[in-house]
């Protein structure tokens, strides 16, 4: 136990207001400048990087969408060689994937979560730091090899023996496979940071069953990427070491077995659709609660079908290699598996429904975003289970029906949502309004440009168009269907972009947001908007699931956390019970360095393994000045023995 | 502009350390636990899985592992338990001049483990490029040597800072105490490891 001396400054009702708001600013506050901006550990910051970054790449990659589109606007078009489309698709899937839609969800939740838990920041700062540093630099590897034609070209999941030394030789497939250790890394260490914050740094009183659902499904996530990652890693580094220093993992002539990497690319590969969508449906029930005026119906049932989900989708990854000719014993389990997991997706969405049924829906442009998933994916769920059944999927394999359907579950299922709760959170990050009136126009006109570009390619695709061809002959009768779909291509660019204009108009001169501007019930909302960088002055206390709707201005709070040093309060996992006064780490460059000696190490390996060996001894030692302790300014509190 | 705050409770009373499932180290700490469990779970399934590709393990004209490195290095690293609890214990007493000085032997236990380490890969009477069968038995050595190399150079630095000023901060003793559990991983982790590389190949 801490003997209390009377001389450290804790908030409490003699302290409070303006002159706790100095002290807590200068606790928390990074240096200003430059390194001060590279060093910075707060969440709020790490959070707005991460999700511009995010979007940087869903633009970069969308113009290679565009592109294609162009290209395949007409048959026989000479825009693009062969060997560039290849990239161009490669390019464009993996970036989609592994550079926008799991980063950005990630960085919705770094910046979101600790507000909803009513914290000061995450668990390891710094951790959440070096994560952003390293997937930076993996993108920034990735797009630098693709500027110098060394893009990698053999599909967003690189099959072997495709992407082996015998068929892929030169480096680009180096760097796909390095870009996957870079965003895996960095995956982990977030969903680490993640995972401990939500399960220990939630307000006092906010047991498990009380926690918001974006929460809960943020948990289940950062499950999933621990379970799953490691598989991809690994295969990926399989396939650097097949490349570079010659094992013979997925090389069937001396014993290896090209199947092994689709097995552990899709024992990562299918849960990581869900980590993409299941983010998406925590923005759902928040944005639906919200705007219906009351809480999600059937709390239970939504969370068990979160973590429902989260099981089953590691049974379902052998739905990706139906045409493989693996035993026929295993499909009839693998149908039903994938059968099975559209249940607790259809529990959700019905619980939605109820939800808006029994409530006061508002029509605000977060809740048409919402409208616009529910129509969407549920077709693409449709065709999900369609492509399930293995005669079909038979038939359909590597057609534009399947490029149809992935595209409906990934932007209706999750750039949808995305945009809605970008709408929703947008106050609270900036202190402004996104304009009502051009959010409504650049929804509708994404929601038609969307459904225009992928609805005909279910049909291209029965008509026996396959994907990732650079261009088609004349007389097939597919050049029609094409045309509407790049016309669509175009139309949805330009939804997009009208959303990131009234980003930046609002930005500069939005209506000005007070703490709450959509009456809404979460702890973030209880904070100004923007929050100051130690979010709450004092740490609010939760009796119920809508604490802003039960306790309206009266949210009780509790007091006593140091205002002179970084103190965050960890409690108990399922009953939210205070347990200990944490110390949170300074703002410190060495989680930038540190990165920068493990990227330089990582792309020099790409040439030489000895790069290992040499890199290792600079990581060693920026990892050493990183966990060094180094606070000698703060009198650490007497302690008893 | 806000109405005046209600208070509810207080926490100034509270620890500001915790050991075990209190502190946020350890749920760190067992989350990578988690992450380096899955990667040697699933190199164990690859292991397996090229392994239902032949008809004899090891394929011919290969000879299994020879046994004496591997099974030194086994017992040493089951003795090392024994210093790793007393250190654990120590910590979380925090008695400083006990820790201090068994680190050094952790320290010590963990160089004879990386040159008998060494041995082992010479040992192994298969090359990575020989074969996938090589390939994999390679891939679940390298796998753990480099657990045993981070978890050497976090005792070094953790054993070094001990000797400083900040040894006496109840935290560094956390950190001690989650660096004993981290180590009882890794000789878990060797365990089915070391039954893979020299047993299997002698059985199946
Ligand atoms: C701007 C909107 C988009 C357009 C116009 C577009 C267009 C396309 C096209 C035409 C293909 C097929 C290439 C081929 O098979 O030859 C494709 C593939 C793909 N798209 Fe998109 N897409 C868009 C947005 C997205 C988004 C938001 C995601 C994910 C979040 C995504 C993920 C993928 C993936 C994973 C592939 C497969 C790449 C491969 O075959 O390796 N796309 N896209």
């Amino acid at each position: 136990m801490t003997e209390l001396d009377p001389d450290l400054a804790r908030d409490g009702p003699e302290l409070t207001g303006v002159e706790l708001d100095r002290r807590l600013t200068a606790a928390w506050r990074r240096q200003p400048g430059l390194i001060g901006w590279l060093s910075t550990t707060d969440h709020k910051e790490i959070g707005k990087r991460y999700i511009v970054t995010a979007f940087v790449f869903l633009a970069l990659a969308g113009v290679l969408g565009l592109v294609m589109r162009a290209q395949l606007a007409r048959p026989e078009s000479g825009l693009i060689t062969a060997d560039r489309y290849n990239q161009i698709f490669t390019m464009h899937g993996t970036t989609m994937m592994f550079l926008f839609a799991v980063p950005v969800m990630e960085a919705m939740a770094i910046y979101v979560i600790p507000l909803m838990l009513g914290t000061r920041n995450m668990t390891f700062a710094r951790l959440n730091a070096f994560s952003y540093w390293m997937y930076l630099f993996g993108g920034t590897m990735l797009w630098v090899a693709f500027v110098l034609n060394t893009g990698p070209d053999a599909g967003w999941f690189s099959y072997t023996p495709l992407s082996g030394p015998e068929y892929a030789p030169g480096k680009r497939v180096d760097i796909w496979a390095q870009m996957i250790t870079f965003t895996e890394v960095s995956g982990l260490a977030a969903a680490v940071v993640m995972a401990t914050t939500i399960l220990k740094q939630r307000a006092p009183g906010m047991t498990l069953a009380k926690m918001p659902i974006f929460a809960w499904s943020m948990l289940v996530v950062a499950l999933m990427i621990i379970f799953a990652l490691p598989a991809v890693a690994l295969d990926s580094g399989m396939l650097l070491s097949d490349r570079l220093v010659g094992t013979h993992f997925f090389n069937p002539y001396e014993g290896g077995d090209a199947l092994l990497w689709q097995h552990l690319f899709w024992f990562f590969g299918h849960p990581e659709v869900y980590i993409i969508f299941l983010p998406a449906t925590g923005f759902i029930s928040e944005l639906v609660a919200t705007f219906s005026r009351r809480p999600v119906f059937a709390y239970p049932a939504v969370v068990v079908s979160l973590c429902a989900t989260g099981l089953l989708a590691f049974g379902l990854w052998v739905h990706h290699m139906f045409a493989t000719g693996l035993p026929r014993l295993g499909f009839a389990f693998y149908t039903a598996a994938s059968l099975t997991v559209s249940i607790p997706t259809g529990v959700q969405i019905f619980c939605w429904i109820a939800t808006i049924w029994l409530g006061r829906p508002q029509f605000r442009v977060p809740m048409l975003w919402v409208i616009g998933f529910i129509v969407t994916f549920v077709i693409g769920g449709l065709t999900g289970v369609m492509l399930a059944s293995v005669p079909l999927d038979l038939q359909l394999h590597d057609t534009y029906f399947v490029v149809a359907h992935f595209h409906y579950v990934l932007i209706g299922g999750a750039v949808f949502p995305l945009l809605g709760a970008v709408t929703y959170w947008f106050p609270k990050a900036t202190g402004r309004m996104m304009s009502e009136a051009l959010g409504k126009l650049s929804f509708a006109v994404t929601f038609v440009g969307f459904h225009l570009t992928f609805f005909p390619m279910h049909i291209t695709g029965m008509m026996g168009m396959p994907r990732r061809v650079y261009t088609y002959p004349a007389g097939m009768g597919w050049g029609t269907l094409n045309m509407i779909s790049s016309i669509g291509a175009a139309i949805l660019a330009f939804g997009v972009l009208l959303f990131v204009i009234n980003i930046i108009l609002s930005f500069r001169a939005g209506r000005v947001a007070g703490a709450n501007p959509w009456e809404a019930a979460g702890l973030e909302w209880a904070t100004t908007s923007p929050p100051p960088v130690y979010n709450f002055p004092h740490l609010p206390a939760v009796a119920s699931r809508t604490p802003l709707w039960d306790e309206g201005e009266g949210l009780p709070v509790t007091t006593g956390l140091r205002v002179d040093d970084r103190e965050l309060l960890s409690v108990t996992i399922i009953d939210a019970i205070p347990s200990v006064r944490e110390p949170s780490p300074k703002p410190t460059i060495w989680p930038l360095l540190s990165a920068i000696a493990i990227g330089v190490t990582f792309v020099w390996s790409i040439f030489t393994p000895w790069a290992l060996v040499f890199g290792l001894v600079p990581s060693a030692i920026a990892l050493t000045i990183w966990f060094w302790p180094k606070n000698p300014d703060v009198p650490p509190e007497p302690e008893i023995d | 502009m806000t109405p005046a705050p209600r208070f509810t409770g207080d926490l100034a009373h509270l620890p500001t350390h915790g050991f075990g499932h209190r502190s946020l180290t350890w749920w760190g700490i067992i989350g990578f636990m988690l992450i380096e469990g899955g990667f040697f779970a699933l190199t164990i399934a690859a292991y397996f899985y090229l392994m239902s590709q032949e008809h004899s393990w090891p394929p011919p004209p290969f000879r299994p592992p020879n046994l004496i490195a591997g099974t030194l290095f086994t017992l040493v690293i089951l003795l090392s338990e024994l210093p790793n609890t007393v250190i654990k214990r120590a910590a979380e007493q925090g008695r400083l001049r006990e820790v201090r000085k068994l680190m050094l032997v952790m320290v010590g236990i963990g160089l004879v483990l990386l040159v008998i380490r060494g041995f082992e890969f010479n040992s192994l009477n298969v090359l990575w490029y020989d074969n996938a069968y090589g390939s994999i038995v390679w891939a679940l050595l390298v796998l753990h040597t480099t657990h045993i190399l981070t978890d050497w150079g976090d005792t070094v630095v953790l054993g070094g800072l001990m000797h400083t000023r900040h040894g006496i901060e109840a935290r560094r003793f956390i950190d001690v105490s989650e660096n004993s559990l981290y180590w009882r991983f890794v000789w878990l982790a060797w365990l089915p490891i070391y039954f893979l590389i020299y047993w299997l190949p002698r059985l199946a």
